[in-house]
């Protein structure tokens, strides 16, 4: 049926064959594979300097085969391999970075600090929307006491309202006896439900920014206009400088982190709005990476805002004294954020 | 499957194909991960740490009452507000950039630029998930905590926040807002392992064919076949043996494992042979 000689032709292996080429490169591939397991597994501690040296020549011979392979063979189990094998060495061979000791080391001294001054016009703008809740919400307060409930819920408040004694004001500041007696038991559960409440808020105000930074501004806004109220009832009975300490032991810390917080949203919404000569996403994505940094450091503040509202507030009742930590802490963040470094990398 | 259907397919997979080139001038193909996969992937983590949670939660409850102290209420609400917003970052920021239910669905993250994916994108990209994961469902709280809100305005907020969480949906690049911000994608990285060369198996030299009767198929067919006789179902080959015999006129004279591996084989060495002399015939609806 068939002629013999076609048969023949046919079946005759051409010289250059995928097989062969396989055959040739497969010890290759197989030592790559165990060395990427390897590294994945224990990292690049674990590998002799004979491993990795061995590193960049079995990528680049792989890389090299996936080409080959690619113009050449039409065996898909052998390109899908290859294919996995190269993107997983590629990101291996190049995604190695310093050491997680370095890495932190950097943060600390450099990244943070910086991250957190190259958005200083979006923290000043946010620290003065703050500041114009508070003051909104203290003048309407103080002219009409009335206006209070409009702005802090009853349940939120405690009791704390223009309705309420000089005295009763007084013990939730921690300086009557009641207050002192009851507190001590539950003072680092309430300090990690503060820090956690506090830092979920921070995030949403951050991660609302890309509305084009108008959701945060707003969220900021209405915590100038909590901080409004409460200062216009107190200083009403006579409390204000009570009340200041009370608020400033950690209030700088924590408004400081709000602020920032919400001034690494307003990063993200402006870049969006006005990408300026960058495309529209690289714009988005330079901003949110400096948010990133930026946030980082807020739970961090965060961290410190609730040890000093938790332990601080409820253990120090002196008023001067809690000024003075509160300055001190305020003081403490300006110094490391915006002090220039000699060895400044952005 | 008529030709238009096979070209459609291809379209649709080179739409997911980004081109990725080393620094060694290869492209990589990266290949953009499905909603699908992502929102699956979403599932599994979402499911593990629930899970961890309650366990944590169990271990906490435990150690409470066996020591009697609130120091466990302490451990317990910063376990979970950890667990809550690091475990993605955390897994993010291993070498492999992927959370275990990424790893099962076999895709990881990847920064855009084809730089290396630093610390912070990922931060910036899972603190927005906070905002994505959460909004809708605070929406819904909100909705249902207060009466004067009506029943249309909570969908009308359900609804805004939602197109927020599914904007992955509606860019080709299947960004979430979070990738968006930090300049990342999520692509295929599952693993292949290297079967064996099915070409120089031994039943491939038994029967020989002409090219008449190889010309029929091209690349699509091949690889079809590739995956019945790696498959090694009996029944698929039966049924695949048969139709190639009918459409090239031979008849059932040969087991059928030896009749497609040679057929495999030689086929396979005529179109690899077409494509070094740069004609890549797709499938048999191509010419030839």
């Amino acid at each position: 049926m068939i002629p013999p000689a076609a048969a023949a032709r046919a079946v005759e292996a051409p010289s250059f064959s995928t097989s062969r080429f396989r055959a040739e490169r497969e010890a290759d591939w197989i030592a790559f594979d165990l060395l990427l397991t390897k590294l994945e597994k224990k990292g690049a501690k674990a590998l002799t300097s004979d491993e990795l040296l061995q590193l960049p020549l079995l990528y680049r011979a792989t890389l090299s085969s996936l080409s080959i392979a690619r113009a050449t063979s039409l065996d898909k189990a052998l390109l899908d391999h290859l294919e996995a094998l190269s993107i997983r060495g590629y990101f291996l061979v190049y995604g190695v970075r310093e050491s997680r000791w370095n890495r932190l080391r950097r943060f600390f001294l450099y990244d943070w600090p910086a991250a957190v001054r190259s958005v200083w016009k979006e923290t000043l703008i946010i620290a003065l929307v703050i500041l114009l809740g508070a003051l909104t919400s203290y003048s309407l307060v103080s002219s009409n006491p009335e206006w209070y409930f409009n702005f802090v819920d009853e349940e939120m408040s405690g009791g704390r309202d223009p309705r309420a004694t000089a005295e009763f004001l007084q013990t939730t500041l921690g300086h009557g006896k009641a207050a002192a007696g009851k507190g001590e038991s539950g003072l680092h559960v309430f300090a990690t439900y503060l820090f956690t409440h506090n830092s979920q808020v921070s995030i949403l105000s951050f991660a609302l920014g890309f509305a084009f930074g108008v959701p945060t501004m707003m969220l900021e806004y209405y915590q100038g206009i909590g901080l409004g109220a409460m200062i216009a009832v107190f200083s009403a009975k006579g409390l204000g400088f009570d009340f200041g300490g009370w608020l400033f032991i950690h209030g700088t810390t924590e408004l400081f982190a709000a602020a920032l917080s919400g001034a690494a949203g307003l990063r993200i919404g402006t870049a969006v709005v006005f990408p300026g000569a960058r495309g529209r996403l690289q714009a988005a994505s330079d901003a949110g990476r400096t948010a990133g940094k930026v946030m980082v450091g807020v739970i961090l503040m965060l961290f410190a805002a609730g040890l000093l509202e938790g332990f601080g507030r409820q253990l120090i009742t002196d008023t001067m004294l809690r000024y003075a930590i509160g300055s001190l802490m305020l003081l403490f963040w300006i110094a490391y954020y915006y002090i220039p470094r000699r060895e400044d990398v952005t | 499957m008529t030709a238009a259907a096979n070209a459609k397919q291809r379209t649709a997979r080179a739409k997911k194909i980004r081109q990725f080139v080393t620094p060694e001038g290869v492209d990589l193909e990266l290949r953009i991960a499905s909603a699908g996969l992502r929102f699956g992937a979403l599932l599994v983590d979402l499911i593990l740490i629930v899970l961890a949670l309650f366990l944590f939660s169990l271990l906490m409850l435990w150690m409470g009452l066996a020591s009697q102290s609130d120091v466990t209420v302490v451990v317990w609400m910063l376990g979970a507000f950890v667990l809550r917003t690091f475990w993605f970052i955390g897994f993010e920021l291993g070498s492999r950039a992927a959370t275990p239910g990424k790893r099962l669905m076999g895709i990881r993250v990847v920064a855009r630029d084809g730089g290396r994916l630093t610390a912070d994108a990922v931060v910036a990209r899972n603190l927005i998930r906070e905002l994505e994961i959460f909004l809708p469902l605070m929406m819904l709280g909100v909705g249902a905590s207060e009466d004067m809100v009506s029943g249309w305005t909570m969908l009308a907020g359900v609804l805004w926040s939602l197109t927020l969480s599914l904007f992955l949906l509606f860019n080709r690049d299947r960004m979430r807002m979070g990738d968006l911000i930090a300049g990342t994608w999520v692509v295929m990285a599952q693993r292949a392992k290297l079967d064996a060369d099915i070409a120089v198996d031994a039943a491939g030299d038994a029967m020989a064919f002409t090219e008449a009767e190889l010309a029929v198929y091209g690349i699509f067919e091949l690889q079809e076949l590739e995956r019945v006789l790696r498959g090694r179902d009996p029944r698929a080959m039966r049924e695949v043996a048969d139709a190639i015999r009918a459409k090239i006129g031979r008849p059932v004279a040969e087991e059928d494992d030896v009749f497609l591996f040679s057929y495999y084989r030689q086929l396979k060495a005529r179109l690899e042979r077409k494509l070094l002399f740069g004609k890549r015939r797709e499938d048999k609806y191509a010419s030839d």
